[in-house]
């Protein structure tokens, strides 16, 4: 077999299914292949759209998503979705061309030092120099992008290389020395925590990604109602906690709830899983929960105390843990004044908006709610679109709101969407989306229409970019600079690619006109022109505490 | 303060830049850096002196270092019986009545050598901990120093 049969071959076995990326002049070989491989390939129009494709088909069914591009500029465009992908944690391989392994560092047509590019914002990465190690690099670069803190892996491969002819040899086990990732908890720790739990009064969970990276939902659901704790989410965290359950309290941080954000800072105790203390999270460090004691899970020891210090650290996997907790667990702790002091923030401090006026965002996406029943897979573009995405839906399971977290990537939610649709092509998927965020990967509508990918697209229009533009009103007075934007008609431009195009106008037609999109077998886009300075509150100005709130409303 | 760590990372291309790279991209200060290989040549060692403004920053740095998929262990030194050393060679002006005097100095430290005489300066080559090479380079500034080339520390337990 030459490299690029390998290459394919190693990835059949791996289980993929599906990969998304752009051909060039370094991987002619590999495409080669793929003409007459049984791996499903979505040319999309833009490699960034690819990676971000391969991510949100990862965050979507939880296999590593697998992205491929030329070397040079098509490796680059790659960039800005594999640091994506790295931040949040998310499995994925991205595999580019490289130039001929004895022109690398010749400044060869379309070279790129793509490893070293992308050194610092992958999990690993490799450059193939011989035939013979590649099939034992892919099947690493899927153990370590699909293990402990998961992320992604790059293998940069030379176009002799992919034609390079060796015997395929499958190895059956990975064994690296150097990387052994933790698993199960230390049982001292976990005694030391059950401990904690047991006397504390006013405990709370605080969840991340994590839960949902390691499949622990039913655990921390188990955990929570025998603790009878509440559990606050960060925004990579939603949906690993039923947002309907009595004992959530949704999102915390900058833009979470009064009452989540109260719950944290008037904790006792803080049982952080799979979360990094994130600085939209904790607001001024100093400040944050001032009387907590904390007991922090996760699979990353790097991770834990990076930020805040903490009480009982607890390395391993947050499903093994989280197990392991609840049977240590003999009894839950009092907290029955806690939740009801709880209850009375969430009763005086609900997240709301005057419904007046234009049509509002937040009425959107409740109404998206009511439709969906929460039942669709969210992603969402980078702004307010995105935080009003967090705070008026509802989500119930893991995997069903995907977003850009730690890096916060406008033009992230329209491939991520396309890619969760190849990946779950029975759910409905939308993209929550700003007339902002969607021009930056607007032209894979090209990509859904040609493969019949039908998502939604739902574009909160308020002619601004709209986050920049509220701090701008609250912190620059009011100086719009450059935030105002000039829109291309989005109906027309859907419908010049062969998508749908709808436009909502009055606050009665929202409710018709998504459930109408939904039944369209098309993609489709829906123009929904909102208030144009509405913000999005509650607020947490940055390097404030995050029990000072900006009111407005809330 | 400044920390010793050892680190053994497989013998590959590319792991110094890892390693490297690591420490510009999250801001922590290199004082010194030796690599070499080990007995068992698929391994090397880099010995690493940071500077560590707190507990908390080393802790990082030892915790990142770990994450890098190449390192195999990484030990501090900073609270363990260890022996480290650094080799010095000093360029230092000098007359002829100046040079008995340098010698002098060297008997008195027993760290260093005359590894080189010219007519006017002389190339002094010295082995010693932190303390032996800072008091040395003490003595030897008083004559002029006209260059330093210092390898970096390396430590063993």
């Amino acid at each position: 077999m030459n490299g690029a049969q390998i290459l394919l071959e190693c990835l059949k076995r791996e289980g993929v299914e599906v990969m998304f990326g752009y051909p060039g002049g370094q991987v002619l070989p590999i495409f080669d292949k793929l003409y007459d491989a049984d791996i499903k390939f979505i040319l999309t129009r833009h490699e960034q759209g690819a990676a971000h494709a391969a991510d949100g088909y990862a965050r979507a069914t939880g296999k590593p998503g697998v992205c491929l591009a030329t070397s040079g500029p098509g490796a680059t465009n790659l960039v800005t979705g594999i640091a994506n992908a790295y931040m949040d944690s998310i499995p994925m391989i991205a595999i580019t061309g490289q130039v001929k392994s004895f022109l690398i560092g010749n400044d060869a047509f379309q070279e790129a030092d793509v490893t070293g590019i992308t050194r610092p914002i992958t999990k690993h990465n490799y450059l193939v120099k011989d035939v013979k190690d590649l099939a034992r690099i892919v099947r690493e670069a899927f153990y370590i992008a699909t293990t402990g803190r998961q992320g992604p892996v790059l293998i940069d491969i030379p176009s002799d290389v992919q034609l390079m002819e060796t015997e395929f040899v499958w190895p059956e086990e990975v064994d690296i020395r150097s990387y052994k990732p933790t698993l199960f908890g230390h049982p001292g720790q976990i005694k030391k925590a059950a401990k904690l739990i047991t006397q504390s009064r006013k405990p709370i969970l605080y969840v991340g990604g994590g839960v949902i990276a390691s499949d622990a939902t039913h655990e921390l659901r188990i955990l929570a109602e025998k603790i009878k704790a509440p559990v606050t989410m960060t925004m990579m965290g939603l949906g690993a906690f039923d947002g309907t359950h009595e004992l959530s309290l949704g999102m915390l941080g900058m833009h979470g709830t009064a009452y989540a954000n109260y719950a944290t800072m008037n904790a006792d105790l803080i049982i952080a899983v799979g979360a990094r203390f994130d600085d939209r999270v904790t607001g001024r460090l100093d400040a944050f929960a001032p009387s907590a004691k904390v007991i922090h899970i996760d699979i990353d020891p790097a991770s834990i105390s990076k930020n805040v210090k903490v009480d009982v650290p607890i390395v391993g996997d947050a499903k093994n843990i989280l197990g392991q907790l609840s049977e240590e667990i003999k009894k839950a702790p009092d907290s029955s004044a806690w939740l009801k002091t709880v209850e009375e923030w969430r009763a005086h401090h609900p997240l709301r908006y005057k419904d007046e006026g234009k049509i509002k965002p937040q009425f959107v996406i409740q109404q998206l709610y009511e439709i969906t029943k929460g039942d669709a897979i969210i992603t969402t573009e980078v702004g307010q679109n995105q935080m009003w995405a967090c705070q008026w839906y509802k989500y119930i399971h893991p995997r069903t709101y995907i977003s850009s977290g730690g890096l916060g990537t406008m033009g992230f939610g329209f491939p991520a969407a396309m890619g969760a649709k190849m990946g779950c092509p029975e759910r409905e998927v939308i993209d929550i989306a700003g007339d902002g965020s969607i021009q930056m990967n607007v032209q894979e509508l090209a990509t859904c229409v040609a493969n019949k990918i039908n998502v939604k697209v739902l574009i909160l229009n308020n002619g601004f970019l709209g986050m920049v533009r509220q701090w701008q009103e609250l912190f620059y007075k009011k100086r719009y600079s450059y935030t105002t934007l000039y829109n291309p008609d989005f109906v027309k431009l859907a419908e010049s690619f062969g998508a749908m195009g709808l436009r909502v106008t009055k606050k009665e037609d929202v409710r018709s006109t998504i459930e109408k999109a939904l039944q369209i077998d098309n993609t489709v886009f829906i123009d929904v022109p909102i208030e144009p300075e509405e913000n999005v509150y509650p607020m947490v100005p940055a390097g404030e505490a995050i029990d000072k709130m900006l009111g407005g409303l809330a | 303060m400044r920390h010793t760590i050892s680190v053994l990372v497989e013998n590959k291309f590319g792991v110094l830049a890892r390693v490297a790279g690591l420490f510009s991209a999250r801001g922590y200060n290199i004082a010194s850096l030796a690599v070499s290989e080990t007995l068992d040549p698929t391994i090397s060692c880099m010995t690493i002196v940071v500077q560590a403004q707190d507990e908390k920053i080393l802790e990082q740095i030892k915790k990142q270092l770990n994450k890098l998929i190449d390192v195999i262990t990484v030990t501090d030194f900073t609270k363990k019986e260890h022996v480290e050393r650094e080799l010095i060679l000093v360029k230092v002006g000098c007359s002829a009545k100046e040079k008995a005097r340098i010698e002098g100095i060297l008997d008195k430290y027993y760290i260093g050598k005359i590894a080189q005489r010219k007519a006017d300066t002389v190339i002094i080559e010295a082995v010693g901990d932190e303390k032996q090479i800072k008091g040395l380079l003490g003595e030897l500034a008083k004559f002029g120093v006209k260059e330093l080339i210092r390898t970096g520390r390396i430590a063993i337990a």
